[in-house]
């Protein structure tokens, strides 16, 4: 498979990043390369399988619904790059 | 003998009995690490006034008896810088988290610090995992203690030089797809892949979630036997973590063979494997042979396929664990932005490198509408396939032997230019990792320019035992092998 620079463009953007033109060059032809080699998967017939989430038999991991920890706004903001007041402070998004 | 050759459980012994000061070895760590660490830079984050405060505390636990006749108390370890240490840098190698001191402590950590651990630091490793040579680190790459113009492995490649230069008595590092086993193999050291659900991921930053597990890296067999008993257990803070009765793992360091089955799959010492490490893994097995196991060849040609479905798999979860990182809540942020969306863009563009970069794009295809099902979802079945495959070993075989790894360590260099190629080295380890399997990987001699080869024993699900039984039976065969350490 072939990756086009359309193909590169929408992958950026789904992953939010903005690549230079280097970058993209050479996005382009390790991702075609690695493509590639995994379309080797399709030689193997796996018509009979369900798709595997999961190598053992767990599910609904159910717990009491308790609260265990203590509200710790202080420490939770301590590596927030830009906070004031007890918030995180973003860029204006809703004008 | 230096205070720092010994091993964890050696320390540990001569700590309890009042021989060794719990500050008398982590001085003498600390020296020695800091002495060679400017040629191997091992580690990222050296935390030397926490080491010496906490070893006065533990020492006194000691001495109070609160710490019981717990193996590894007062014994200095090194942790991946993936594994969240509370208040103190936590990294992952990478530019994004330069500044990212966690305001919790992984599971893993709580419980070394009940055992009565002393961490003294965070070590390299492939930025967020990402790699096999911890080249891919932000802060410039390990050395390989027996040939510095070599690379330790990777992705716990801080941890393993660590190790092998005997700037850390023990590690933890973390394997998703080989990232303890190889560089253990690589530095001529031990390292556990435990069984997926054995040890609580809870506080471990991920990468594929449903591979990820951490494990002990250590000198010898008996110490990660060890260190696995202290970590391993159920913690309702991992919706994966298994009940499980079988963590008295020390129990299984017997030295008895006879009758255990061992299979070799054909593909595991065929084409693309080096001569020199084929012949120090099929010694190995004769080792064990002639100490009453019986060995066999047997076909697993399914495991062809776990490298591409590991890629799928593992770069799928990835962009979406990654997708948190977007310059808000924690770590680093851009300084120039024209608004939110460019927060994120500029945030993750600048503070990622190049090879996380590649992962989150190839996840971001492969999840993408329109090739889900030709990709995503294929991976999925092969690796329904691939599981089937090992069931139907182990019931033939207790366990599976074979190289770790494709060659010794790799030059320094060699495989940046080349993903795909670096990617292809991962071809007896990865498939461990789809099935959820434990595998353990330790030193079973060196090639002709003296590096270490690692042997690759795996086990059944929860099978632990196993493996440490045989390891443990052929480590008896031989001296440890240490590199040559100024």
């Amino acid at each position: 498979m072939t990756i086009t620079d359309e193909t590169i463009d929408y992958v950026a953007k789904l992953a939010k990043l903005e690549l230079s033109g280097e970058e993209k060059e050479s996005a382009k032809k390790d991702l075609s390369s690695i493509l590639n080699y995994i379309d080797t998967m399709n030689e193997l017939d796996t018509s009979e399988m369900e798709p595997m989430s999961h190598v053992f038999p767990i599910k609904n991991v159910f717990r009491e619904d308790v609260v265990v920890n203590e509200a710790d706004r202080d420490n939770l903001l301590s590596n927030a790059p830009v906070k004031k007041d007890g918030c995180f402070i973003v860029p204006k998004t809703v004008e | 003998m230096d205070i720092t050759s010994l091993t964890a459980l050696e320390l540990g012994k001569k700590i309890r009995s009042g021989e060794i000061s719990v500050l008398e070895a982590t001085k003498a760590q600390l020296e020695i690490l800091k002495a060679r660490d400017k040629e191997y830079h091992a580690y990222v984050t050296i935390f030397e006034e926490e080491a010496l405060s906490r070893a006065k505390e533990v020492q006194s636990l000691i001495d109070t008896g609160e710490l019981g006749d717990s193996p590894l108390a007062g014994v200095p370890v090194a942790i991946k810088d993936n594994i969240c240490t509370k208040g103190n840098l936590t990294t992952c190698s990478s530019k994004i988290l330069n500044n990212f001191k966690p305001p919790y402590n992984a599971e893993v950590i709580e419980r070394l610090n009940r055992a009565g651990a002393v961490i003294i630091g965070k070590v390299n490793m492939d930025e967020f995992a990402m790699g096999s040579t911890t080249e891919t680190s932000y802060y410039g790459p390990t050395l390989n203690p027996w040939n510095t113009a070599h690379v330790p492995g990777g992705s716990s490649g801080g941890a393993a030089a660590a190790v092998a230069a005997e700037e850390a008595f023990y590690a933890l590092g973390s394997d998703t797809g080989g990232s303890i086993r190889q560089p253990s193999a690589f530095c001529g050291v031990t390292g556990i892949k435990p069984t997926y659900g054995t040890v609580s991921r809870y506080g471990l930053i991920a990468y594929a979630s449903s591979l990820d597990q951490i494990g002990p890296i250590a000198r010898d067999v008996s110490d990660c036997a060890a260190i696995l008993e202290v970590i391993s257990g159920h913690d309702g803070k991992d919706s994966t973590s298994i009940h499980s009765d079988n963590i008295k793992y020390t129990t299984a360091l017997v030295d008895d063979v006879k009758g255990m089955k061992i299979g070799i799959p054909k593909g595991y010492i065929g084409k693309g494997l080096d001569s020199e490490v084929r012949d120090g893994v099929l010694k190995a097995a004769k080792v064990l042979e002639s100490k009453g196991a019986i060995v066999e060849e047997f076909d697993l040609d399914i495991v062809d396929y776990a490298i591409p479905a590991y890629y799928v798999i593992a770069s799928a979860e990835a962009s979406s664990n990654l997708s948190r990182y977007d310059g808000v809540k924690y770590g680093y942020r851009t300084k120039d932005f024209d608004g939110l969306q460019d927060v994120y863009k500029k945030t993750r563009s600048e503070g990622f490198g190049m090879e996380v970069k590649r992962r989150m794009m190839i996840g971001a295809f492969v999840l993408s509408s329109g090739y889900y099902d030709a990709y995503y979802n294929k991976a999925l079945k092969v690796k329904a396939r691939i599981k089937e495959g090992f069931d139907k070993a182990f019931e033939r075989y207790d366990i599976i032997l074979g190289p770790t790894a494709p060659t010794t360590a790799t030059r320094i260099g060699e495989s940046l230019s080349d993903p795909l190629k670096m990617y292809l080295g991962d071809i007896y380890t990865v498939s461990v990792n789809l099935a959820g399997l434990p595998a353990i990987s330790l030193p079973c001699g060196v090639d002709r320019n003296r590096l270490p080869i690692g042997l690759q024993l795996i086990g059944r699900p929860f099978g632990e035992a196993d493996i440490i039984r045989a390891a443990y039976s052929y480590e008896q065969t031989r001296e440890y092998a240490r590199p040559d350490l100024r």
